[in-house]
């Protein structure tokens, strides 16, 4: 593998006046045990656009993303230091209730991960939890988000049948739905599309499409085209640095970075 | 000789050693049942046991063992429950957890003659419970526990982590993310180990011995207060079982009808147990298609 110089950066910023920001992390820093997997990363991620992460296997995108919404908090090993900021509060801090700030920032992982229970189960479990009781709020509640999903004319005749029945690429848009059940400000999508087939991606493509106008997503893809395709910003990791993070049209045509040129081009490694 | 040649020998010897093992367990089953059977009528399940002459039955002996499996599995299910919770889903990775598990394992590697000879010093002698049913459960429990134990853990552990990291980005507590989502979904392997340890229970004769003793006491069906001295509930009483029966009047009963009377408690014995091993198997499937494809209508 080329050597590429991991000080040379070129990262966006974003003036208050110019966009707003869902989310941004500073000076962040993953560590599993001994071993640093992210060292250091600044971003800023505007609100109601789709930010997307590219990288090579190991570059540390998952775990970065990861660790946006906490979840790296699962792994005894895990230490992440830094600020990531939301709403002008640090969520890193150890005092922050994270159940609470996981029904702002939602997450959808790489394989489809519906509960065992039903359709309809799986997209009000949470939200019951949380105290919404009402039948008709939770009906409306299901057939929204199914919508939303792009879902619910598949499935709005066997909603009480079990999930697990669906096929991938439903299963994973069950998995959007459940996910802004909770009405979240910000979705986490960990290469949400690299379990399913051609079709099945695009047809979860067009649901993030959609969803931009009610969320800010940020979503990490192996896959250059989904980010072309589907994303407004991409940032480019590379040994658990964010090398480069620009408009998505300028990373796939005019990169600033010679790595990012190589990754986008094929040329890489 | 071809690969296929090889193939089909290899499969010809592995057809053999299976038929080998279920010839014997079928001959043995049928043994029992044949030789048993015969003697197996509602007023040999009724009635009390005699000791010295003909005609008794096994019915105090079959209360006694039902009775010690409802109360062993009142104490050991809820925690094993706690501890196979505790051990799968919040137990961090460090010495004294490894320690907890270790134990866990010679604990149910242990002979149950070992664990009834322990049961019988602590519970029957140290705290004054004597010969009794509350010895008995006890001393099952300590037996049970640990394979109950496991049984949990593993159940649990079997559940994709994918599913807790479903509930936690759902914002949903760890509690809730265990108790409504990872158990609901190993319901039906933790029931299946829980019927198959009450199957395992209800035919422990050697740690019952020192425990629960090796008399049944007549008992009064008609008066249910748990704290008269003839009560079926009482659980100090002293409380011999099925298995602990079979063993006795193969060891020294004298009564005419021993040895019938043997292989019909064996015959009933060896019902039960089935009985339970096929109802751990129906109502675990039955069980996890319930909780798979949701029961619940209309909700």
């Amino acid at each position: 593998m080329k050597d590429y110089d991991l000080t040379k950066t070129s990262i966006k910023t974003f003036t208050a006046a110019e966009q707003e920001i869902a989310l941004s992390t500073e000076d962040l820093h993953v560590a599993y045990g001994d071993h640093e997997q992210i060292k250091g990363v600044t971003l800023q991620f505007p609100r109601y656009k789709i930010s997307a992460i590219i990288g090579s296997s190991g570059s540390g995108k998952s775990t970065y993303l990861r660790s946006l919404n906490r979840m790296n908090d699962e792994i005894q090993t895990a230490r992440v230091t830094g600020k990531i900021m939301y709403r002008g509060l640090d969520i890193n801090r150890p005092n922050i209730d994270v159940f609470e700030m996981r029904k702002h920032i939602g997450m959808v992982f790489q394989r489809p991960n519906p509960f065992a229970k039903s359709i309809y189960d799986n997209i009000t479990f949470a939200p019951q939890r949380h105290g919404i009781k009402g039948k008709q709020e939770l009906d409306q509640l299901v057939e929204t988000t199914l919508q939303q999903a792009g879902l619910w004319n598949e499935v709005k005749d066997t909603l009480h049948k079990s999930a697990l029945a669906l096929s991938g690429g439903q299963q994973q848009r069950l998995c959007i739905a459940r996910a802004v059940a909770m009405k979240p400000d910000i979705l986490l999508l960990d290469e949400p599309a690299s379990a399913l087939d051609p079709i099945s991606t695009s047809v979860v493509e067009d649901t993030l499409a959609q969803l931009k106008e009610h969320y800010t997503l940020i979503i990490v893809t192996h896959n250059m085209q989904q980010a072309a395709r589907i994303s407004d910003y991409t940032a480019f990791f590379h040994q658990g640095v964010a090398l480069e993070y620009a408009a998505t049209s300028k990373i796939f045509t005019k990169p600033a970075i010679q790595a990012t040129d190589d990754y986008v081009s094929g040329h890489f490694g | 000789m071809n690969v296929k040649q090889q193939d089909k020998l290899a499969t010809g010897v592995l057809y053999t050693i299976a038929s080998l093992i279920i010839l014997v367990l079928a001959s043995l089953l049928a043994f029992i049942l044949i030789q048993g059977l015969p003697r197996v009528t509602w007023h040999f399940l009724t009635t009390p046991a005699r000791s010295f002459e003909a005609g008794g039955g096994i019915g105090i002996q079959l209360f006694n063992s039902f009775y010690l499996l409802v109360l062993a599995m009142l104490i050991s299910v809820p925690l094993s429950l706690g501890a196979g919770i505790y051990l799968s889903e919040y137990a961090k990775k460090n010495w004294l957890t490894s320690l907890i598990r270790t134990s866990i394992e010679i604990l149910s590697s242990l002979p149950s003659v070992v664990v009834g000879l322990f049961g019988f010093l602590i519970f029957v002698i140290q705290f004054k419970f004597g010969f009794s049913i509350l010895s008995g459960a006890l001393v099952l429990t300590v037996f049970n526990l640990p394979l109950l134990t496991r049984n949990v853990e593993e159940s649990l552990a079997s559940i994709s982590s994918m599913q807790r990291e479903a509930g936690l980005a759902l914002g949903l507590s760890r509690w809730e993310t265990v108790t409504r989502i990872i158990v609901p979904e190993a319901l039906p392997g933790i029931t299946t180990g829980m019927i198959l340890g009450a199957g395992r229970v209800f035919g422990e004769a050697a740690a019952l011995i020192y425990t629960a003793g090796q008399s049944a006491p007549a008992l009064d069906f008609t008066n249910w207060n748990p704290f008269y001295i003839a009560s079926p509930l009482n659980p100090l009483r002293p409380a011999e079982t099925l298995a602990v029966h079979i063993w006795k009047i193969n060891s020294e009963g004298i009564m005419p009808d021993a040895v019938a009377v043997s292989a019909g408690a064996s015959a009933v014995l060896i019902i039960a147990v089935l009985l339970f091993n096929l109802s751990a198997r129906w109502f675990g499937q039955h069980l996890y298609q319930k909780m798979t494809s949701s029961g619940k209508k209309g909700a």
